[in-house]
């Protein structure tokens, strides 16, 4: 993987935006930003109820995946450029979710929403109509998810990346500072786990810091990327940021997300958890 | 736009006793600008959270007590404004943006 075959500048959409074979998908944490304006001929999928099953905590299945793209009118051919707001958060959830069940061309939208915001470039209110196709997808490639035991073996031996803001890892809130605080899940990191907010990663625009910045970032971080390496947030959608900065931009292998993440961890029983600015022993513990 | 109203949002509906809001208005000459994006950094200057205006110009964060930074970003425009926030209270900061 490379910068060039995982991600696009705002020239590039413009040159492409009525290719037939090119589909922008736009994907936000506020889904209904998309009904007010987005780029012309970009469908629309919603990271929550397209992309969650209804019930039980997971993803929608590898059935239910296929008719979702399906319905949007997307080929398994096809060259998918995912872009949202909150600097491509959902966006970076959304492409990880495509390559978990194994879309081979798909690339972000640099900068996302804000970035072609900011640059005053043209939204559209007309929603595209796309002719229904049928999507093959494979099954999950779970190389690129991890699972709470995989986080607990972890602990102490392998990289565990923790990319919410510095407040979040130390305790001090229990989700990003735009939402309300009241969840009643323990606060704190995953012992061990190296502080690396997502957001070091990104200019103030949105877009990816150059290669050489990211490769000082991890470096100057501690983490040895010889080493398998998990990422992790809240919900899995920051930690897919990191993920597609170590797995696309760096070229790194052996990167899974959590999606699980602080949510689940912070909720489970008998589960070490470290308080404060410091990574802390395997056994975590008051900072 | 027509019908903004002046002052900061209502805190109805929130638990004050456990929130540190921060909240306030973008304005660029004297109108609301809706859609600008206001990032908060903390004391360190390191990225917090980020959220779009609405159409009236507010925006809303729930941080922790302590000092912060507002950056406000739209296009052509970058303001910094500093804020100091306390649990219990809302911190309303008003966003005068030029260009």
């Amino acid at each position: 993987m490379s910068r060039t075959d995982s991600l696009v500048d705002a020239d590039w959409v413009v040159a492409h935006i009525d290719d037939p074979k090119v589909v922008l998908v736009e994907v936000d944490e506020d889904t209904a930003a998309y009904e007010i304006n987005h780029i012309r001929n970009a469908v629309r999928i919603d990271w929550q109820s397209d992309l969650q099953d209804p019930v039980r905590r997971d993803f929608v299945s590898q059935q239910q995946f296929e008719a979702l793209l399906s319905a949007k009118g997307i080929s398994n051919d096809d060259t998918v450029i995912i872009y949202g707001g909150n600097n491509n958060w959902f966006a970076s959830y959304a492409f990880w979710y495509f390559k978990l069940y194994g879309h081979q061309d798909v690339r972000l939208l640099d900068g996302g929403r804000k970035k072609w915001e900011l640059d005053a470039r043209d939204l559209v209110a007309e929603v595209p109509t796309r002719t229904a196709t049928t999507y093959k997808a494979s099954a999950q490639d779970t190389s690129i998810r991890a699972f709470r035991d995989d986080v607990l073996r972890a602990i102490g031996t392998q990289n565990l990346v923790d990319v919410r803001s510095p407040d979040e890892y130390a305790g001090r809130l229990l989700a990003p500072a735009h939402l309300p605080q009241e969840q009643s899940q323990r606060a704190g990191h995953i012992p061990t786990a190296a502080s690396v907010p997502w957001s070091k990663a990104a200019n103030d625009d949105g877009t990816f810091k150059s290669d050489d910045e990211l490769k000082a970032l991890y470096e100057g971080a501690g983490v040895d990327l010889g080493k398998d390496t998990i990422a992790y947030c809240r919900i899995g959608e920051r930690s897919a940021h990191t993920w597609f900065v170590l797995h696309e931009l760096l070229g790194v292998s052996n990167v899974t997300n959590y999606d699980g993440s602080w949510t689940e961890y912070g909720a489970l029983v008998g589960v070490p958890v470290q308080l404060g600015d410091i990574a802390g022993t395997p056994e975590g513990g008051a900072a | 736009m027509c019908g903004a109203v002046a002052g900061g949002l209502s805190i109805e509906g929130l638990d004050m006793s456990k929130e540190t809001v921060i909240q306030g208005q973008v304005s660029r000459d004297g109108q609301p600008v809706g859609g600008a994006y206001v990032r908060l950094l903390d004391g360190t200057g390191e990225f917090t959270a980020e959220v779009p205006t609405s159409a009236t110009g507010h925006f809303r964060f729930f941080a922790a007590p302590g000092s912060w930074t507002l950056r406000t970003l739209a296009p052509g425009a970058q303001v910094d404004r500093q804020v100091v926030a306390h649990l219990g209270q809302v911190a309303e900061v008003e966003v005068a943006i030029s260009a």
